[in-house]
């Protein structure tokens, strides 16, 4: 197998290790929302990669053209981007009004301030 | 009839954005009880012409399936379909006196636009027969879940709906992984065309890896043992209403959306075939329940106990599943409706000592019995059916796991059953003596018993557990009709 001919595959499982790596390991709140974005960002590469045929062009009918790009993974992404967004902005809502109850976004100090009461 | 298919997702949909432009008040909370209550009727109208006339299909927009999206419903979805709109239907009339004392007041109609968004994307997921579509669901309740558990008065309620968020963003973006997998190799997104084209291709990787991400995914949505770890928190911190709504319904969809994956567009024979599947299943299963019953005997929160309570009766769910057999996925669906009923009264009960006491704490729930003795009357039986007394709806569905274990022959499995409802009579033991054996605190008791309001939906739940668990024809019924639909035997 020629590994060059999957190199947005590579991409791919790259970016999905760093995202979910940073979610796991860090402590700070917001990281990990950006670890997840990371993560997701990975999900619509694979998808839209799927949906690409070599030499194909945009699903659209004109005169001369034979092969198309699978659209249908292209719009599920989009649907997948949409709920990434309303995700991000309700991870970043909440952990504003984290920050507003306890002072902190770091995760070890949050546990510390709960367990002493 | 057809568009009832439809109109039951569209209803509760439509109505959370009248909510949102609807005047603060008694308004929304008017509005969402009288979807619940409709959505119940097509539910059950949509139950009688399934278990009459079989499988059920509504094409949206006219776009005939495989290509366009299509509701399928069968005697198993059906059932799901049925119980998440009982529970929401009883859940709703509580939810306006309940919600009204834990959240600010210019907060509520807002609640009732999450609520009924949650209500739609579970009955969404229970509905539809594409697997985007699902993941489409799944989101919605997700996201507005998350929301409607940061609601809960206590900090920690925002730091558990961060939890939640990340894990379940983590499940469900797996499920996602899995779909593309899936649609790589198949070409399609629906669930029956999945299940006809699947057989050439099982021998790829890409299908195994699409599986193995799948059920990792919808496991952690369902809190399956080890990733219910978002689980405890998110249903002791929430406002009231939101844990008796999640707790009976969110876990229960997802469960249903796994048995789906696995028996439907699988088959039985990849899914417990292809991968050490059961025994994983089984063995996380069998350590959840012990787990976290014995973790529930330590908690000094009514909510959070019955939480941990909650994980291991799922573990029960996917060890009846996880046997493959009829009769072990007719006890598994069984203890899936009964779980909802037991885990809605038990929570609707702390509703509403939550709502005369401002605490759902054990030491400060002494001698509520005294007080309080209807909603603890309804608690008690709530309790006994949790752990499995005869004449309860608990003890049908585990009778029926432990007949499916010694018909495989696995009697360690039967033992572990029994041994896991010997521990919830400890912990539910616990609640019961503090409520009806402690004295009171000293001091002037102006505990009063909850208001009617809060007592009725209370008590249709504990008269709904004592009801299907004397008269077992119907629930048994359908449950079985599902597993053989299931198991390909089936209409």
């Amino acid at each position: 197998m020629d590994i060059g001919s999957h190199f947005n595959y590579w991409v791919v499982i790259f970016l999905m290790m760093a995202g979910f790596y940073t979610v796991i390991s860090r402590g700070n709140l917001v990281k990990k929302i950006v670890g997840l974005n990371i993560f997701q960002t990975s999900v619509f590469i694979m998808y839209i990669s799927l949906g690409y045929i070599e030499g194909g062009a945009a699903p659209i009918l004109t005169e001369g053209t034979e092969v198309y790009a699978n659209p249908l993974p292209h719009v599920l992404i989009l649907t997948a981007i949409v709920v990434g967004v309303a995700t991000t902005a309700l991870g970043l809502a909440l952990v504003v009004r984290i920050r507003e109850a306890y002072g902190t976004v770091e995760e070890d100090e949050i546990h510390k301030q709960d367990s002493s009461f | 009839m057809d568009q009832i298919l439809a109109l039951i997702v569209v209803l509760p949909l439509l109505a959370a954005p009248l909510c949102l432009l609807l005047p603060n008040g008694r308004a929304p909370w008017v509005v969402a009880t009288a979807t619940t209550w409709l959505v119940f009727c097509g539910a059950c109208l949509l139950l009688n012409d399934v278990l009459a006339n079989g499988t059920q299909s509504y094409a949206l927009g006219d776009w005939p399936p495989p290509i366009g999206i299509e509701y399928r419903l069968d005697a198993l979805n059906a059932l799901v379909v049925f119980i998440v709109s009982l529970i929401a239907a009883v859940v709703t009339p509580f939810a306006g006196r309940s919600i009204a004392s834990e959240i600010s007041a210019k907060q509520i109609n807002l609640f009732y636009v999450l609520y009924l968004l949650c209500f739609a994307g579970l009955l969404g997921m229970a509905m539809t027969g594409d697997v985007f579509n699902l993941f489409v669901f799944l989101e919605i309740s997700s996201l507005s879940t998350y929301v409607l558990i940061s609601l809960g008065r206590d900090r920690r309620a925002l730091t558990a709906a961060y939890q939640y968020l990340m894990m379940g963003t983590i499940g469900a973006t797996f499920f996602l992984i899995g779909i593309g997998l899936l649609y790589a190799t198949t070409g399609t997104l629906n669930m029956a065309d999945l299940a006809q084209r699947l057989p050439e291709v099982e021998q790829q990787r890409t299908v195994l890896s699409g599986f193995a991400f799948i059920v990792a995914g919808l496991g952690l949505k369902a809190a399956v043992f080890p990733v219910h770890l978002w689980l405890p928190n998110a249903y002791t911190f929430a406002p009231s209403v939101v844990s008796a709504f999640i707790a009976a319904t969110a876990t229960k969809v997802a469960v249903y959306a796994l048995v789906r994956v696995l028996f439907t567009v699988f088959g039985v024979n990849y899914s417990f075939g292809a991968l050490p599947l059961q025994f994983v299943l089984l063995t996380l299963s069998v350590i959840g329940v012990f787990a976290t019953s014995l973790l529930a005997i330590r908690q000094n929160d009514a909510k959070k106990l019955l939480a941990y309570s909650s994980v291991a009766q799922v573990g029960y769910m996917i060890i009846g599943v996880a046997m493959g057999t009829v009769l072990g996925i007719t006890g598994g669906l069984t203890h899936l409706f009964n779980h909802a009923l037991m885990k809605g009264c038990l929570f609707l009960a702390l509703g509403a000592v939550m709502y005369r006491l401002g605490s759902t704490g054990v030491t400060a729930m002494r001698g509520i019995g005294y007080s309080m003795p209807w909603t603890m009357s309804a608690f008690v039986i709530g309790g006994l059916s949790l752990i499995g007394v005869p004449l309860t709806a608990g003890f049908i569905s585990k009778w029926l796991i432990v007949q499916a274990a010694l018909e495989l022959g696995w009697w360690w499995l039967a033992i572990v059953v029994l041994g896991g409802s010997l521990i919830a009579v400890i912990y539910i033991w616990r609640l019961v003596e503090t409520a009806w054996f402690r004295a009171p605190d000293a001091g002037p008791n102006q505990l009063k018993e909850a208001p009617l309001s809060l007592l009725i939906p209370i008590w249709i739940l504990a008269l709904a557990n004592i009801w299907f668990g004397v008269d077992t024809r119907w629930s048994l019924s359908v449950a079985e009709q599902a597993a053989t639909t299931l198991l390909g035997g089936g209409p």
